[in-house]
């Protein structure tokens, strides 16, 4: 019988719809909460999880912790460990950095919006009135559209930029400026398991903001080859496995790769598209422990 | 299904008979949204407060 665990902070729909799919091929996964992992940092994986099996006796461990540190560090105890944890690592720790995401799009030639950083409060103004406003400051790890601001000229720049240098600690203060991307209303969420887009959503909303955390409205939108090829490159860019690849359509110049996301929530996705994303999810995951194995 | 009582309002909060130790849910009349953190008996927490790297 093949041994499961399931990283989480706590069991939202993704989760239990993961499990599901899990119990529906004959396994029953266990829960391992990140918030009783101890790791000792200087033994092996023969220790044990919080749920008294040693590590080392997970045939695949799936990361789904909410909380994007948690879920790196695990990752990367348990890619020490040389176990069979999706995703992986490098592959996560890329995709939580926005900044780093866009280096691993650009050395892959993946269309993506223009984006700056600098490290300075002046320097990020000259870097916001570089791409023109309206600009869009993003904090370079964050998710679910939090503290994104479209900055339409340089005294909402200067105070924007004023606040997060004064409230924010240090992460706050690398700022990350991308080009704003007159989308049509919308923008597309594509779900690659694997090598194949398997479906994608859009996300219409009135606020340019679209992600559904945000009341962002999910309806199906075909996978064309285009859109295939794009999320395909994007995936490959950053190391591959279960993501989430958003994107946008600009006007001239087409789909753009905004971000990518390594822990998908995806509990709006399949009414609209018909595919089960959790069975896809799962079956990926175990055929990579059979490739292993 | 069987039912609880939401930690903050005191609330009757109705338990899916599919639930799961450790699922949030919502309570039904503050919105509040609550761990379960056992289920035999059921006991309701109040969920963790959203923080900074929550997210996807």
């Amino acid at each position: 019988m093949m041994r499961v665990g399931v990283v989480v902070s706590h069991i939202r729909p993704e989760e239990k719809l993961l499990i599901s799919a899990f119990q529906a091929r004959g396994i029953e996964p266990d829960i391992l909460l990140d918030r009783e992992i101890i790791f000792d940092l200087t033994a092996r994986a023969e220790q044990p999880a919080p749920s008294g099996v040693p590590w080392s006796a997970y045939d695949l461990i799936m990361e789904r912790s909410v909380s994007t540190s948690r879920g790196l560090y695990t990752l990367a105890v348990l890619g020490s460990w040389g176990l069979n944890a999706i995703n992986r690592y490098e592959t996560a720790a890329t995709c939580a950095d926005k900044l780093r995401t866009t280096i691993a799009l650009t050395r892959a030639g993946v269309p993506q919006p223009r984006a700056l950083t600098a490290f300075d409060p002046d320097s990020a103004v000259q870097a916001i009135e570089t791409l023109g406003y309206p600009a869009v400051l993003k904090p370079v790890t964050g998710s679910w559209g939090r503290l994104l601001a479209r900055v339409h000229d340089r005294d909402s720049a200067e105070a924007i930029i004023e606040h997060r240098q004064t409230l924010g600690d240090y992460n706050h203060h690398t700022y990350y400026v991308q080009e704003y991307v007159a989308k049509p209303g919308r923008d597309i969420r594509a779900f690659v398991v694997g090598t194949r887009t398997i479906c994608a959503i859009y996300r219409d909303s009135p606020h340019w903001i679209t992600n559904t955390a945000r009341g962002g409205r999910a309806s199906n939108c075909p996978v064309t080859a285009e859109l295939d090829d794009l999320c395909q490159r994007a995936a490959q860019a950053v190391g591959g496995g279960i993501l989430a690849i958003d994107v946008l359509e600009d006007p001239e110049r087409g789909l753009l790769v905004n971000e990518v996301n390594h822990t998908m929530e995806f509990r709006n996705s399949s009414a609209p598209t018909g595919v089960d994303i959790a069975a896809e999810v799962v079956e990926y995951a175990l055929s990579a422990v059979r490739v292993m194995a | 299904m069987s039912t609880s009582t939401c930690p903050e309002c005191a609330a009757n909060v109705a338990i899916p008979a599919n639930a799961m130790q450790h699922e949030l849910i919502p309570c039904p009349d503050c919105g509040t949204e609550l761990e379960i953190v056992s289920l035999n008996p059921v006991v309701l927490e109040l969920a963790p407060e959203v923080e900074e790297d929550w997210g996807e």
